[in-house]
C-alpha cells in the first residue's frame, strides 16, 4: 500500500517473482517432488530384489 | 463449540459481501471470512484440548513413579495425542490464519464462503472418523502408520478425508489471493505477514498431497483390494507429509511473530527483501529436509541423504536464523522508537510481558531458536543423527519446535484473535497474562528433559524403561529415570498452562464482554495497521539484537560440537 506512487517504476525482478503466488507455488512443490520424491523412489526401485 | 449449520450465515446466491470495519487496524472484514476464521480456530481449540489431555496420560506413563496406563492404552493414547494435536489442532488452525491473512489482512472478501464451508466439514468428518477409528482400538499404529502394521480401513479413511477438506481450503486461500488482486483490495506487495502465510500454504499443498498420494494406496490394502505398499517407499512418501506439514507450522507461526510484533508494537520489518528471501528459502528447500526421516533407511543413498538433510537443509536453517534475527530486531527497533532507547536492552526490559500476545510470542521465539532449532540440526547431521536416532531425544527436539514454537506462538495469537476477530474482552485477564509463562515452562521443560533422557538412551515409544518382562534383563542409568519423572513434573506445568488456555478461550468466546464494531482493542497498539503495509523500518538501531544472535550462535556451535564428541566415544579408537 505504501508503494502506490511506485506502480509505473520497474519493479525488480526479484520482487515480481516473489509477487506471483503460483510461480512460487510451482517452484515449492516442483522442487521436493523432484529432489526428494522422485529422486528417493528411483533409487528404491533400484534395490535388487531378494533372491 | 462446533458451528452448527443453521448458526453459519451462508450468503444467499448473488448477495453482496458484508463488510465491518476494524477500529484499531482499518482493515474491512468481511464477515462470512470472519465466521470461517472462528470455526476453524474453535475447533482447533476443541482438539488441542482432546489431544493435550492424551499428551498429558502420556507422559505420566512415562513417569516411571506414576506409569499410568496400561501398554495397550498407552499406545493406543500415543497414538491418538499425535494425530489430535499434530494433525488436527495445528492444521484446523493453520487455516483459520491462511484465512485471516488472505481476506482480513488484504481487506477482501473471501473467495468462495461455502466451498471455505465445505472443507471444514470435510475436516472435521475426517478428523473424526480416525479419532473413532483409533479409539476403537483396532488402529494403534502411531501416528506416522508405517507398513507393515495395518490400522482399521476408517483411520486411513478419515485422514484422507482430512487431507481432501484441508487441499480445498488452501484453494479457498489462493483463490482469496486472486479475487484481492483482481479487486485491487491493495497495491503493489502483499504485506509481509500475507507473504508468510503463502509460504505456509504452498508447503502445506505438498504435504496434503504427500498425504494424501500414501494414504489411498494404505487405505485400498487395508480393505483388502491391494497389495502392501511398499514399507520403504511407504516412508518415504508419508514424511513428505510428515515433515513439511512441520514446515508449514513454522512459516505460520514465524508470520504469526511478525504479527504480533506488528499489531502490539506497531513494528515494521527491519527489512521486507531480507525477510522475504528468508520465507523464499522456505519454499525451495525447507521440504527436502524431509529426508532426515529416513537417515538410517538402508537403501537409499548418502547422496540422497546428504544432499536433502545437509546442503538444502542448512539453506533452509538460514532462512530460519535470518526470522530469528529480525523479529527481535524489528521489535527493538520499534521499541526504541517508541521511546525506549536507554542502554543495550532497555527495549527488552520495558516489553510488554504482561501482554499475553506479546510474551508468548518472545517465549515462543527464544524457545523455537534454543530448543527446537538447535536440536534440529543436530538430528539432521546424518552423523551425529545416530547417536540419538529413534531415543525419546527426538520427541524431545519437536516438542521443542511444535510445542514450545510453533502451539505457543498460536497461542498467543489467539489472545489477538480474541478481540480483533470474536470481538469480544478477554474475560479473564489475568490467568490470560500468566498463561504463556506456565506453558513455557511446562513446554521447555518437557523438550529439555526428554532430550536428556534420549542422551541417557531412554527409546522413544515405549511404555516400561525398566524392562521387567524382558528375557534379558537391562538397565537405563538412574539419572534417565530421573530425567522421565522430571518430564512428568514438567508435563503437569504444560497441561496447565494448556487447560489455562483452552478456559479462557472458550469462556471468553461464550461470555466475553462484546466489543462493539467501531471500538478500538486494548491489546493493539495505535499503530496497528502496520501490519497491512508493505514497508521497511527506516534507519534500524538493533545492538540489542545483534548481541542475542552472538549468543544464539556460539551456543549453537557450542552444542553442535559437544554432539561430534559424544559421537566420537561410541567408537573409541584405542
Ligand atoms: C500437555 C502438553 C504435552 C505433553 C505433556 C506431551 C507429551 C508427550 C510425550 C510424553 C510423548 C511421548 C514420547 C514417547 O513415548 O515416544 C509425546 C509424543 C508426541 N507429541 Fe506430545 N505432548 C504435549 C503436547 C503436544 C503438542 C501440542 C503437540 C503438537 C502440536 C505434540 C506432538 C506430539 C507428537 C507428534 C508425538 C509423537 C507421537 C508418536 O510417537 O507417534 N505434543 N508427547
Ligand atoms: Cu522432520
Amino acid at each position: 500500500m505504501s508503494n502506490q506512487e511506485h506502480t509505473n517504476e520497474r519493479v525488480p525482478v526479484m520482487q515480481r517473482v516473489l509477487d506471483n503466488p503460483f510461480l512460487l507455488l510451482f517452484l515449492g512443490v516442483t522442487m521436493p517432488t523432484v529432489l526428494y520424491i522422485i529422486w528417493g523412489i528411483i533409487e528404491i526401485a533400484q534395490i535388487p530384489v531378494a533372491p | 463449540m462446533v458451528a452448527t449449520p443453521e448458526s453459519l450465515p451462508l450468503p444467499a446466491a448473488h448477495e453482496e459481501p458484508r463488510f465491518r470495519t476494524c477500529a484499531s487496524t482499518g482493515l474491512k472484514i468481511h464477515l462470512a471470512a470472519q465466521t470461517l476464521i472462528k470455526a476453524n480456530a474453535v475447533t482447533a481449540v476443541v482438539f488441542l484440548a482432546i489431544g493435550g489431555l492424551f499428551g498429558l496420560l502420556v507422559a505420566l506413563t512415562r513417569w516411571p513413579a506414576v506409569h499410568l496406563l496400561p501398554a495397550d492404552w498407552f499406545y493406543l493414547v500415543l497414538t491418538a495425542h499425535g494425530l489430535d494435536v499434530l494433525l488436527l489442532w495445528i492444521i484446523f488452525f493453520e487455516i483459520a490464519i491462511l484465512y485471516f491473512a488472505s481476506a482480513v489482512l488484504l481487506g477482501s472478501r473471501i473467495a468462495a464462503p461455502r466451498v471455505a464451508w465445505a472443507a471444514y466439514a470435510l475436516m472435521l468428518i475426517g478428523g473424526l472418523i480416525t479419532n473413532v477409528a483409533v479409539l476403537q482400538g483396532g488402529s494403534t499404529v502411531m501416528f506416522t502408520s508405517y507398513t507393515p502394521m495395518m490400522a482399521a480401513p476408517n483411520f486411513y479413511l478419515g485422514l484422507i478425508i482430512f487431507a481432501v477438506g484441508a487441499l480445498v481450503a488452501l484453494g479457498v486461500f489462493f483463490g482469496t489471493l486472486v479475487v484481492a488482486r483482481d479487486e485491487r483490495t491493495y497495491e503493489g506487495s502483499v504485506p509481509l505477514v500475507t507473504f508468510g502465510a503463502i509460504t505456509a500454504a504452498i508447503i502445506a499443498v505438498f504435504t496434503l498431497a504427500s498425504g494424501a498420494i500414501i494414504l489411498i494406496p494404505t487405505y485400498l490394502w487395508s480393505l483388502g483390494l491391494i497389495s502392501m505398499p511398499d514399507p520403504l517407499t511407504y516412508k518415504l512418501i508419508w514424511w513428505g507429509m510428515g515433515h513439511s506439514s512441520q514446515q508449514i507450522n513454522v512459516s505460520a507461526h514465524v508470520s504469526i511473530w511478525y504479527l504480533i510484533a506488528a499489531v502490539v508494537l506497531g513494528a515494521k520489518p527491519l527489512s521486507e527483501k531480507v525477510s522475504r528471501m528468508a520465507f523464499f528459502l522456505y519454499i525451495l528447500f525447507l521440504q527436502l529436509a524431509s529426508a532426515h526421516h529416513l537417515m538410517v533407511e538402508p537403501g537409499l543413498s548418502s547422496e540422497w541423504k546428504v544432499f536433502n538433510t545437509s546442503y538444502a537443509m542448512y539453506l533452509a536453517v538460514l532462512g530460519s536464523m535470518i526470522h530469528g534475527m529480525t523479529v527481535p530486531g524489528a521489535i527493538e527497533a520499534a521499541q526504541r522508537a517508541n521511546g525506549y532507547d536507554k542502554g543495550l536492552f532497555g527495549w527488552l526490559r520495558h516489553a510488554p510481558w504482561g501482554n499475553p500476545a506479546f510474551a508468548g510470542m518472545f517465549l515462543s521465539l527464544i524457545m523455537f531458536g534454543f530448543i527446537g532449532g538447535i536440536s534440529g540440526v543436530v538430528l539432521g547431521t546424518e552423523q551425529i543423527n545416530l547417536i540419538m536416532h529413534n531415543t525419546i531425544y527426538v520427541p524431545g527436539h519437536f516438542h521443542g519446535t511444535v510445542v514450545a514454537g510453533t502451539t505457543l506462538a498460536f497461542m498467543a495469537g489467539t489472545w489477538l484473535l480474541l478481540p480483533l476477530i470474536f470481538q469480544r474482552e478477554i474475560i479473564w485477564p489475568r490467568i490470560a497474562r500468566w498463561q504463556p509463562y506456565i506453558f513455557a515452562i511446562g513446554a521447555g521443560g518437557i523438550s529439555l528433559f526428554m532430550m536428556g533422557a534420549g542422551t541417557l538412551g531412554v527409546a522413544r515409544r515405549h511404555w516400561d524403561i525398566t524392562f521387567a518382562d524382558a528375557s534379558m534383563s537391562f538397565s537405563y542409568p538412574p539419572a534417565a529415570f530421573l530425567m522421565m519423572g522430571l518430564n512428568g513434573i514438567c508435563a503437569l506445568f504444560a497441561a496447565t498452562g494448556g487447560i489455562m488456555y483452552i478456559l479462557t478461550v472458550v469462556a471468553t468466546v461464550l461470555w466475553g464482554k462484546r466489543i462493539a464494531d467501531g471500538q478500538a482493542v486494548q491489546l493493539a497498539s495505535p499503530k496497528a495497521r502496520v501490519v497491512t503495509e508493505y514497508g521497511s523500518i527506516e534507519h534500524p538501531k538493533i545492538p540489542g539484537t545483534i548481541i542475542l544472535t552472538v549468543i544464539f550462535f556460539v551456543a549453537f556451535v557450542l552444542y553442535y560440537y559437544v554432539n561430534w564428541k559424544y559421537l566420537a566415544e561410541v567408537w573409541p579408537m584405542r
